[in-house]
């Protein structure tokens, strides 16, 4: 079968990635939503994850959201990886969106 | 224009990778370069624009604004409005004309929600692009993509409204064209503007200072608006939401992001503003619909995603 599989641990999920193409995009082309999607670009931060196993590499990342010790610890963005084998992932929780959203609500009743 | 503040001049945007970042600007929004300078900064203007440039790009590690500028009438308002910052206790910094390539100098100075702003009188001018200042034609050929009009307006996201309210109301002169209220009535979103446009800046509350939201570029009609859809699609760029119509400004809409994941919107129409205009209110009950008028719910993505 072409393509990368990937798992995702924290819901149970499996899809399809195919080569050069990032684990979000994969996730999303299947109608998929176990992982957030924001800007797609690297920059917000929002689809964090973290890879447990597997190898892949990375686009450029904002290193606000994803420092570099962060990526040695396979905490990297869905939207910027691209798996080299089959990958296993988990969902990471966002301080910086749960915080967000938090304020909102309250802001706004 | 009270205060002698006239319009947004330019507003300087951090990209992660600026090849990536000229061809959406150009390629995409249609944007047209017009230098660089030695710092690796790339400078862009829309066609309908007479200064040199409104937009510059800066590769960074991080997305995000670095700052976003106004023009003033002339020297002496820009002299004025520095006095006037200082005196309410704003700490403005001098930045030195050609610190950006042919723009004169520029007061910079921050305000509580986090966020930096200029104010500056000089800029070339460089005319309308493609076009003749005599006898002009309709428009210029050769424009690409979406074929953006001006540069628009930029929507920052930051705490302390009330305080930058003070700041761009009292001290410069901006009216509060519409804002969103709670049930206490505490501002929550202020949409500002020197001008007959219903929004030349705006401000959402959010507990993280400096955050930006969006940089906007105005098209002439929906029909642009549907276009510049397509062209989203066939670029397969990165869509937020839209195209729609927002309750706020009304304006028809349509949000993207750039490769580095700022948000852009390009628009058209909504409402317009005359100093005797008192403002337009929002409840915070009633925010769906006050952002997206024909979903009527609120787009969590629309309020988190930030750069």
């Amino acid at each position: 079968m072409a393509g990368f599989q990937v798992l995702n641990r924290t819901t149970g999920d499996r899809f399809t990635c195919q080569d050069g193409q990032s684990v979000l995009k994969a996730m999303e082309q299947l109608g998929l939503k176990c992982v957030p999607v924001g800007c797609r670009g690297g920059g917000c931060g929002y689809c964090k994850i973290r890879v447990l196993e597997g190898e892949f590499e990375c686009g450029k990342m904002s290193k606000v959201h994803v420092p570099p010790e962060a990526v040695e610890k396979g905490e990297v963005l869905a939207c910027r990886i691209y798996p080299l084998t089959d990958l296993t992932i988990e969902c990471v929780p966002l301080p910086e969106a749960a915080l967000a959203k938090q304020t909102t609500t309250k802001s706004l009743r | 224009m009270k205060k002698g503040v006239m319009r947004p001049g330019h507003v300087q945007i951090r990209v992660l990778d600026m090849d990536e970042a000229v061809k959406h600007y150009t390629d995409l929004l249609g944007m047209i370069e017009t230098d660089r300078d030695d710092q690796g900064r790339v400078y862009l203007k829309a066609w309908t624009e007479v200064d040199k440039f409104s937009l510059v790009l800066r590769e960074a590690d991080e997305p995000g604004c670095d700052f976003m500028a106004f023009k003033v009438v002339n020297e002496e308002a820009l002299s004025q409005l520095e006095r006037d910052l200082v005196e309410y206790g704003v700490e403005v910094e001098q930045v030195p004309a050609e610190e950006l390539k042919d723009c004169g100098r520029r007061v910079r100075f921050s305000v509580p929600s986090g966020h930096a702003f200029e104010l500056f009188a000089d800029k070339k001018y460089t005319g309308k692009w493609g076009l003749s200042s005599v006898n002009p034609e309709a428009w210029p050929r050769g424009l690409q993509g979406m074929k953006a009009v001006r540069f628009d307006h930029c929507l920052f996201y930051g705490p302390e409204l009330a305080a930058v309210y003070d700041i761009f109301v009292n001290v410069l002169g901006f009216h509060l064209a519409e804002q969103v209220l709670d049930p206490e009535g505490t501002r929550i979103a202020q949409f500002l503007t020197v001008s007959m446009k219903e929004h030349d800046i705006a401000f959402i509350h959010h507990e993280e200072k400096g955050k930006f939201h969006h940089a906007s570029f105005f098209l002439e009609t929906w029909e642009d608006v549907l276009r510049a859809a397509d062209l989203i699609s066939m670029t397969d760029t990165s869509i937020d939401i839209g195209p729609t119509r927002h309750g706020l400004t009304h304006g028809k809409t349509i949000y993207f992001f750039d490769p580095s994941g700022n948000r852009n919107e390009v628009f058209c129409g909504g409402d317009y503003f005359y100093p005797d205009h008192k403002p337009v209110t929002w409840q915070a009950e009633q925010l769906g619909k006050a952002i997206f008028y024909h979903d009527r719910v609120l787009n969590e993505r629309f309020l988190t995603v930030l750069t």
